[in-house]
């Protein structure tokens, strides 16, 4: 189909703009390139996870957690190079979703949701019961500084954004080339019936596990980025509010969708910066525009899932077939079947 | 089959490019600054960044919402009532002071990004007052490495006075450690022979409070220490080791809202212990309040002010109290200015803490530099509204040095003793303070 050469152009085509776009913003801007860059890179395991093989995590940010103090530790204690770090950040993180997979391989529907929401309110806790290794509530720095080639006055925040939009591109082209591959395929029929594809000779728990191996990889992934961005692990960053709001993402941009989890971050990055900034510039009292952003939140949420049910990328998809004709794509499902043991 | 999956990658790409553009256009450009030279008359420069001929652009994080948020949410915008109250006056130098503080919800991930869009996007003069140890902790290292006064920081921690490694930090309030050494003092004295035992936050803030705590309290006294975790509200299990380790007194470092669910299940299980409890955790105001929304929330009805009526504290400022000239003052500028915020100790606290960095401002200068703003702390504060004096110095950046103890009685602290003094070592003698309490000017803005 000649379709890695083509994903390969429009991630190169990408990464150029965001070059040129880093280069021409503000540094907060740059900052926000890298904190969309993050999500993204979480995102689009998790959308993978739930989209395709049809298993929902409520727990991905305590695979974050555990990519970002992987990180952290090897930073700190054993100056690695920061590609090795991430590889290995990657690595542990994914094989402890291989054991989380085992076990979610075996749940179903809401037992898998009540499974995975434990881990991600649990794991981060270890860093309370480890205070000497973890840091306790205060968390590790992490020192990250630009590399010397490019000058003393590099910014920080642009070599930031540049490391996270590669990690996330690169991410989106292999996560891309699995989603076509038989691989994808074996996710997507056991996603629509075990049995049949148990038939095909799919094997079925084999392939739910790996779908958590790949989607704890990217949180992993995610974590270290998320360390070296903000120079900081605490509990307080992997709470179970994070792990939502990757779902959250993951919903709204489409579930399933690769682009969509570029746009479902971009909503959960930019809105809560733009709410607050247009609360306070309006006067709003504190005690009201303080908890704008959280209801804005709930508000798009709400119109997102009204109208485009099948998320930002899904809407995007109706509007595109409305100039180009009925697309067959469009006509199937792409969310998950909501029948008998679907994610509810 | 070929052309959906062209199309979606087309199209993503399309709109990463309309994003980013959209981002550009929003963007505000950061101006430029040239430094000038300080003369003490001529004409007012854009000396600094964040401050023009008009304005001084300062910045904060604060937890408006959030486990901290009760009585803490109060603090910036006392502060932001008292320059107010400076910019009708005249402002600082003919400049008007304008304070963005963001909310940060006391989280430390949070507080690294709202502190990077002040610094980097707003392009403040200075961090102000940033609010709380463990989202400080997020934010200090950015800060000292972009050069940005961090000054005056919301919190005792011991950490803040690192000049060598943190050179642009500055920490205003008592430091945990010196309020330990006075708490526990105090307990050793008067509570001799009883079982004491400890509740604290687990971090800094904690930690340090027990370090002067055991600094004072002998080990055979103490029966057993108990911490929390500020995003577990549920503290039952420590209350239940305290209460079977038979602890007779409880001296507590923790945030208003643990102060309130400490009491209440003590009252749960009928364990009536000596509650100690550190500055930050004790307003009794804000306690009062979050005692009945609390015991509320659970379906009884209590009368806060009863409940705090007993309670051991220490104070850096003055008694909330008519006879006091910085009351009188701050009363005026609430009244005028923040009306709807109850006059508690966090209200004090806001504004008291932005006296001092009038004081600092006017010290440092006509047209400021970031610089000499630093150097104008460190050459020494007048106390201001503190009822000790400052340790600022070239080689210290820590705040207030005494605090007297108090007891909290119908919803007033009533001072126990004189003011007392020390430092931060083991071994530091705990002395009572000489100098007096300076008298609030009659403008209500500090002299240069």
């Amino acid at each position: 189909m000649q379709t890695l050469p083509r994903r390969l152009g429009v991630a190169v085509i990408v990464a150029v703009i965001v070059v040129l776009a880093s280069i021409k913003l503000d540094a907060f801007r740059d900052y926000q390139i890298a904190e969309i860059a993050v999500e993204v890179t979480a995102v689009a395991g998790l959308t993978l996870l739930t989209g395709l093989s049809g298993q929902i995590s409520l727990g991905n940010g305590a695979f974050m957690a555990i990519g970002g103090y992987t990180a952290a530790l090897l930073l700190m204690h054993l100056n690695w190079p920061f590609v090795a770090v991430l590889v290995l950040a990657a690595a542990v993180a994914a094989a402890s979703g291989g054991v989380v997979g085992a076990a979610a391989a075996r749940l179903r529907g809401p037992y898998l949701a009540g499974a995975t929401l434990m881990l991600g309110v649990a794991l981060p806790s270890l860093a309370y019961a480890y205070p000497g290794l973890l840091g306790g509530d205060q968390g590790l720095n992490v020192a990250f500084t630009t590399p010397g080639f490019l000058g003393a006055t590099f910014p920080l925040t642009r070599w930031q954004a540049w490391v996270s939009a590669a990690v996330a591109l690169i991410t989106l082209v292999l996560l891309a080339n699995l989603y076509y591959s038989r691989i994808g395929r074996n996710w997507r029929a056991v996603r629509d019936d075990e049995v049949a594809a148990a038939l095909d000779g799919v094997n079925v728990a084999a392939a739910r596990i790996l779908a958590f191996v790949v989607s704890a990889a990217c949180a992993g992934l995610a974590g270290a980025l998320l360390a070296i961005v903000t120079g900081l692990v605490a509990p307080g960053a992997f709470t179970i509010t994070l792990s939502i709001a990757l779902l959250t993402a993951a919903a709204i941009g489409g579930l399933g969708s690769l682009p969509g989890a570029l746009w479902g971050s971009l909503v959960i990055v930019l809105v809560p910066t733009y709410v607050t900034d247009v609360a306070t510039s309006n006067g709003l009292s504190s005690s009201v525009g303080s908890n704008i952003p959280v209801a804005a939140y709930g508000v798009v949420l709400i119109l997102v899932m009204l109208v485009f049910p099948q998320g930002i990328q899904g809407g995007l998809r109706r509007i595109l077939a409305l100039f180009t004709g009925p697309d067959p794509k469009t006509q199937k499902p792409v969310r998950p079947r909501t029948d008998k043991e679907g994610i509810s | 089959m070929t052309r959906p999956i062209r199309l979606r990658w087309q199209a993503a790409a399309i709109m990463t490019v309309a994003a980013l553009t959209v981002a550009a256009c929003s963007s505000s450009s950061s101006s430029g600054s040239t430094p000038a030279s300080g003369s003490s008359t001529g004409a007012l420069t854009a000396s600094a960044p964040g401050i023009t001929s008009t304005q001084i652009l300062i910045g904060s994080h604060q937890p408006l919402t959030g486990p901290a948020a009760p009585g803490y949410d109060e603090i910036a915008p006392a502060s932001a009532a008292y320059f107010s109250y400076v910019n009708a006056h005249g402002g600082v130098y003919g400049r008007k002071i304008v304070y963005k503080y963001i909310n940060d919800g006391y989280d430390p991930t949070t507080t690294a990004s709202v502190v990077r869009q002040l610094v980097l996007q707003d392009n403040v003069y200075a961090l102000f007052d940033g609010l709380g140890t463990p989202t400080h902790l997020a934010a200090v290292q950015f800060l000292n490495s972009e050069k940005v006064p961090d000054v005056f920081v919301a919190s005792g921690c011991e950490c803040w006075n690192e000049p060598t490694t943190y050179p642009e930090t500055f920490g205003w309030q008592i430091d945990y450690v010196r309020e330990g050494k006075i708490l526990g003092q105090y307990v050793k004295q008067h509570f001799a022979g009883k079982k004491v035992g400890f509740f604290y936050q687990d971090d800094e803030f904690g930690l340090d409070g027990v370090k002067g705590l055991d600094d004072e309290i002998p080990a055979s006294m103490i029966a057993s220490k108990q911490s929390y975790v500020d995003t577990n509200v549920n503290i039952a299990p420590q209350v239940a080791a305290l209460r079977a380790s038979g602890a007779q007194v409880i001296v507590s470092f923790s945030i208003p809202a643990f102060t309130a669910l400490l009491k209440l299940n003590t009252l749960k299980l009928g364990f009536s212990p000596t509650l100690v409890v550190s500055n930050v955790g004790s307003d009794p105001i804000t306690l009062s309040g979050l005692l009945e929304s609390f015991a509320k929330q659970g379906g009884a009805t209590v009368n806060g002010n009863a409940l705090t009526n007993g309670m051991i504290t220490d104070e850096y400022l003055p008694a909330l109290s008519t006879s006091d000239s910085w009351y009188v003052l701050l009363k005026k500028v609430h009244d005028q200015y923040d009306p709807k915020a109850p006059l508690d100790g966090n209200v004090f606290y806001g504004m008291a803490v932005a006296y001092t960095f009038v004081q600092a401002m006017l010290k440092a200068g006509r047209n400021p530099t970031r610089a000499s703003l630093l150097s104008a702390i460190e050459a020494g504060l007048p106390q201001g509204p503190m009822v000790s004096q400052f340790a600022y110095a070239a080689g210290n950046h820590a705040g207030a040095t005494g605090a007297y103890i108090g007891i909290i009685n119908n919803g007033v602290v009533t001072q126990q003793g004189p003011v007392l003094v020390t430092d931060t070592s083991a071994s530091g003698a705990i002395t009572t303070y000489t100098g007096t309490e300076q008298q609030a000017p009659a403008s209500g803005i500090p002299s240069p």
